[in-house]
């Protein structure tokens, strides 16, 4: 059936209003079929995923020869997360706290990743541009940060952030203008963006770069950021990486991309052009400079979590810092699983964060499960996410035969 | 209750017997009568989601019946797929082809009983096969040409040749003249009648009158999924047929006073426009509309209709001439000023162009002026469902409240939710584009006494229009498109040949008469 399906085969002129069909098939580009498949189901077939993911990765550990239940109780151990539970107590409860301190030093920058990802989805865009948005926010976050000695120190956190927000917006607004000027498929773009942001780092943090630091002339690295740049620290020791304020910064970049999504006027026009490009340009919608104003507003989020990580607890980069880093390409998982929603981002970058500290070498024990092949775990579990996402398709097809069809209750909000 | 002998006997080669099909809550098919005669042309006539589809998606396998029986020849079957279905005898073409673009006429032909020779794939054979084909039932094609390069009449074609290589002895055909020209219609129809002379039954899906009095022979009528009625096509007409399908009687063609226009509100002066392709599409047309008038643009497809209803509301460069309103010059300016200068417009595709089909009804409605009284770039959820709920109940949009998915309503209600939208504008200038393509005649009747409403609500209303009914019914004065000219004005009594001679660039000498 390749046609698309409206409400149930030829339903009945003014009969109640059925569920809808969800097609599955439309949109012209990868970024718009998976934003489609992603808008439909629900929470159920997130959990479903995430259900199998782990299912297989167990199925994973135990090809390896180790015992699945103990791997994953270790990892669960790793991630700090039983500070919540109030039997933890004593030492266990410290130890905890610093393991749920770095859980959730990782998931701030991964909701913004997230929601980098999932805006663009949300206005038919594939943004796999995040990792260039992202280390494009730390340079100029680690130049600003270790400038200006003498500022007072919200003044300079809040200047250093904005610059590197405007640093990633500027990044990924390239694409954006790409693809509306000439159509360049923002896919393509954003990949050698993030190769030419990579390289940029590496030219200028490398040895004899512009910005390498000036008192360690043989190490390609930065120079430190300053103390007044520095994001407070609210939980736990300042000098052992503790919790720093971030957390909510990015908390409160998820409420203000639920409104923008839900009750703006700018998130209206992303979604009307999401949906449908043709039918918003006819109603007068500047579809092009909507396509800017999406990827801009994508590497903003993204270029703040860089900036998070580098005045929040890395203080400087290394050029292999640069070409490490892996937690752009979460942020695409992260948004897949939380659906492009407020809501379900935050909750994926909290399970990502956990997975990638808990498998984190200073928390497994050997004797459970070695810690190198347990964070590719963490990889194959990522891998699997993406994997069963997409084949959410299947997961939909299998849930819409099996489910009795009724009649949806009327919905009574007006934007989803 | 007959006995399943007594089918045979009367007969029948396929015969439904009290079919249901239930979607959740919605029956789509309540106890659905059908008897099918060898070698007759057998419509099935309803409105959109009257369960035309689902019936024979029934029949072709592709859904199961809740209950029900299925008869072929006189005795029962079990029908799970389409293949037990074409083992059956039973073949269907869908109003979206399911033929591959880049394989030839032949290679499609053949496709999923492919000839062999020496376990390689017989192409000569293929092209022997469909010439036989071809030259036994009358339906000529080229089994070299790619199916991308012949025309939707010619893939048509094609997709009956092939029902009939599988064995059809039934040939169940959706929507067929949906997509077809009236030439094509026409052609069809040939087809049809020299298939059930050679002894083949044909069902097809229509909600178009004229064609079932045109070529069918019998009729069965569904309405809200249920059998109304089988009878003769001989002795009936469209009135009593009307009557049957949509429960009421229906205007077909509603009564209209004379317009009584006013002063000019939407001016075109000279207007040239090339299409996506380069090519001059508008090639200097001239026209006025007045306040109160509505005027019919009549061509046949392609002669630049659409390039000068885009020109028109911003969605095209005008490369030279003026569009003005109110005196106003609005030529080139961008699609959302145009809209606030005054132009409404109901899109040719509602589908496409005018609406986000998943977006809900409310937010479908707020399209145009969603930005209205915001504040810090916020929108008003509540303004916006109250002025949803407002028109919904205004223009009479069933089966969906203003959470409702656009997706789900049917397509009559769907184009509601479009003219609602674009009339709440309270535009000066209506530009309706196709209004009716693809309704059934309740909708019909309601869009049509919609622009005579606003019409006489003294907006200047500019009609494009493939339909020369619709066109003679709604318009004050008729002009003719053709190669991006307007090559003539007529008024509404003027007769078939007078248009279809000027629409077919006949008497071009008759311009600006």
């Amino acid at each position: 059936m390749s046609e698309q399906t409206p409400a149930g085969p030829d339903v009945p002129v003014g009969g109640p209003s059925s569920q809808p069909e969800y097609d599955l098939g439309g949109g012209a580009t990868v970024g718009a079929r998976l934003g489609t498949a992603l808008k439909s189901g629900g929470v159920i077939t997130p959990i479903i995923t995430v259900l199998f993911s782990f299912l297989v990765g167990g199925l994973v550990v135990l090809v390896t020869g180790h015992n699945p239940i103990d791997t994953y109780k270790a990892i669960f151990d790793g991630t700090g997360l039983q500070w919540l539970f109030p039997w933890t107590s004593g030492a266990d409860r410290s130890t905890a706290a610093i393991n749920l301190q770095q859980t959730l030093l990782i998931t701030g920058p991964l909701i913004l990743l997230g929601l980098a990802v999932g805006y663009a989805f949300r206005a038919g865009l594939f943004n796999i541009g995040g990792q260039g948005q992202y280390i494009v926010g730390s340079i100029v976050a680690v130049w600003t940060g270790s400038s200006w000695a003498g500022m007072p120190h919200v003044l300079h956190v809040i200047l250093c952030m904005l610059l590197a927000t405007a640093a990633g917006a500027a990044w990924a607004g390239i694409a954006g203008a790409l693809r509306a000027i000439t159509g360049a498929n923002e896919v393509i773009t954003t990949i050698m963006l993030n190769w030419i942001a990579i390289w940029m780092g590496v030219y200028l943090f490398g040895l004899g770069g512009p910005l390498q630091n000036g008192t360690q002339p043989d190490v390609p690295i930065s120079n430190d950021v300053v103390a007044s740049a520095k994001l407070h620290v609210f939980w736990g020791d300042p000098e052992l990486q503790g919790l720093h304020i971030g957390i909510f910064v990015a908390l409160a970049a998820a409420f203000v991309y639920w409104i923008l999504l839900n009750r703006s006027t700018k998130g209206y026009e992303a979604r009307a052009v999401g949906f449908n490009p043709e039918a918003a340009r006819y109603s007068g919608i500047k579809v092009g400079r909507t396509y800017v104003l999406v990827m801009g507003t994508c590497g903003a989020l993204a270029g703040l979590a860089g900036s998070l990580d580098v005045l929040g607890w890395q203080f400087h980069l290394a050029t292999n810092d640069i070409q490490g880093t892996q937690l752009a390409f979460l942020g695409i998982a992260v948004a897949l699983l939380g659906r492009n929603t407020a809501i379900g981002t935050c909750l994926a970058a909290l399970l990502f964060g956990a997975l990638v500290n808990g498998t984190s070498v200073r928390n497994l024990d050997p004797a459970v499960f070695e810690p190198e092949l347990a964070q590719n775990l963490t990889t194959v579990i990522q891998g699997l996410v993406v994997l069963f996402v997409s084949a959410d398709v299947l997961i939909l097809l299998i849930y819409n035969k099996l489910r009795p069809r009724r009649a949806a209750p009327a919905k009574a909000e007006v934007p989803a | 209750m007959t006995p399943p002998d007594a089918s045979d006997a009367a007969g029948l080669v396929l015969e439904l017997r009290g079919i249901t099909k239930r979607f959740g809550a919605l029956t789509a098919n309540d106890a659905v009568d059908l008897q099918l005669r060898r070698g007759e042309i057998h419509a099935l006539l309803g409105e959109n989601g009257a369960g035309k589809s689902t019936l024979m998606n029934v029949v072709y396998g592709m859904l199961t019946p809740d209950e029900g029986d299925i008869l072929v020849d006189g005795s029962v079957v079990h029908v799970g797929s389409p293949r037990e279905a074409m083992d059956h005898g039973i073949g269907m073409v869908f109003q979206h082809f399911m033929l591959i673009p880049v394989m030839t006429v032949a290679e499609n032909l053949v496709l999923g009983a492919e000839p062999r020779k020496n376990g390689l794939l017989d192409l000569a054979g293929a092209r022997r096969r469909t010439r036989e084909l071809s030259d036994r039932y009358g339906l000529r094609v080229d089994p070299d040409a790619r199916v991308a390069d012949v025309s939707v009449g010619q893939q048509q074609r094609v997709e009956i040749l092939r029902a009939l290589d599988r064995g059809a002895k039934i040939l169940v055909l959706d929507e067929p003249t949906a997509v077809l020209t009236a030439q094509e219609t026409a052609e069809l129809a040939e087809v049809l009648r020299a298939l059930r002379d050679g002894g083949t039954s044909v069902v097809f899906i229509t909600h178009k009158l004229h064609e079932v009095l045109d070529v069918a022979d019998r009729v069965t009528v569904l309405r809200r999924g249920k059998t109304v009625g089988t009878i003769d096509t001989a002795g009936a007409d469209e009135a009593s047929l009307a009557r049957m399908m949509v429960g009421r009687d229906v205007v077909l063609r509603v009564e209209k006073e004379p317009g009584t226009p006013g002063e000019p509100l939407l001016e075109l002066e000279d207007v040239h426009a090339i299409d996506d392709r380069g090519l001059p599409a508008v090639d200097g047309v001239s026209l006025q509309v007045c306040a109160g008038e509505i005027v019919a643009v009549a061509g046949i497809d392609g002669n630049g209709q659409t390039e000068l209803i885009d020109a028109i509301s911003g969605l095209r460069h005008v490369s030279s001439g003026h569009v003005r309103l109110r005196g106003k010059d609005i030529t080139n300016c961008t699609p959302r000023a145009a809209r606030d200068a005054g132009v409404g417009h109901i899109a040719e595709d509602r589908h496409a162009r005018g609406l986000v089909l998943d977006f809900s009804l409310a937010e479908n409605l707020a399209l145009n002026d969603y930005r209205a009284g915001t504040r810090f770039g916020l929108l008003k959820p509540r303004r916006m469902l109250e002025a949803a709920g407002r028109l919904l109940h205004e223009f009479d949009v069933r089966g969906g409240t203003p959470g409702t998915p656009a997706r789900s309503l049917s397509g009559g209600n769907q184009q509601k939710v479009v003219i609602a939208r674009e009339v709440s504008g309270n535009p000066d200038a209506l530009i309706a584009a196709q209004p009716t393509r693809g309704l059934d005649v309740g909708a019909i009747e309601f869009v049509h006494r919609r622009l005579l409403a606003e019409r006489d609500a003294g907006r200047a209303i500019l009609l494009f229009s493939l339909e020369l009914e619709e066109v003679r019914a709604l318009a004050d004065r008729i002009l003719v498109i053709y190669d991006g000219r307007i090559v003539g004005e007529l008024p509404p009594g003027a007769s078939d040949e007078e248009l279809g001679l000027l629409m077919t660039g006949g008497g071009a000498a008759r311009v600006a008469s």
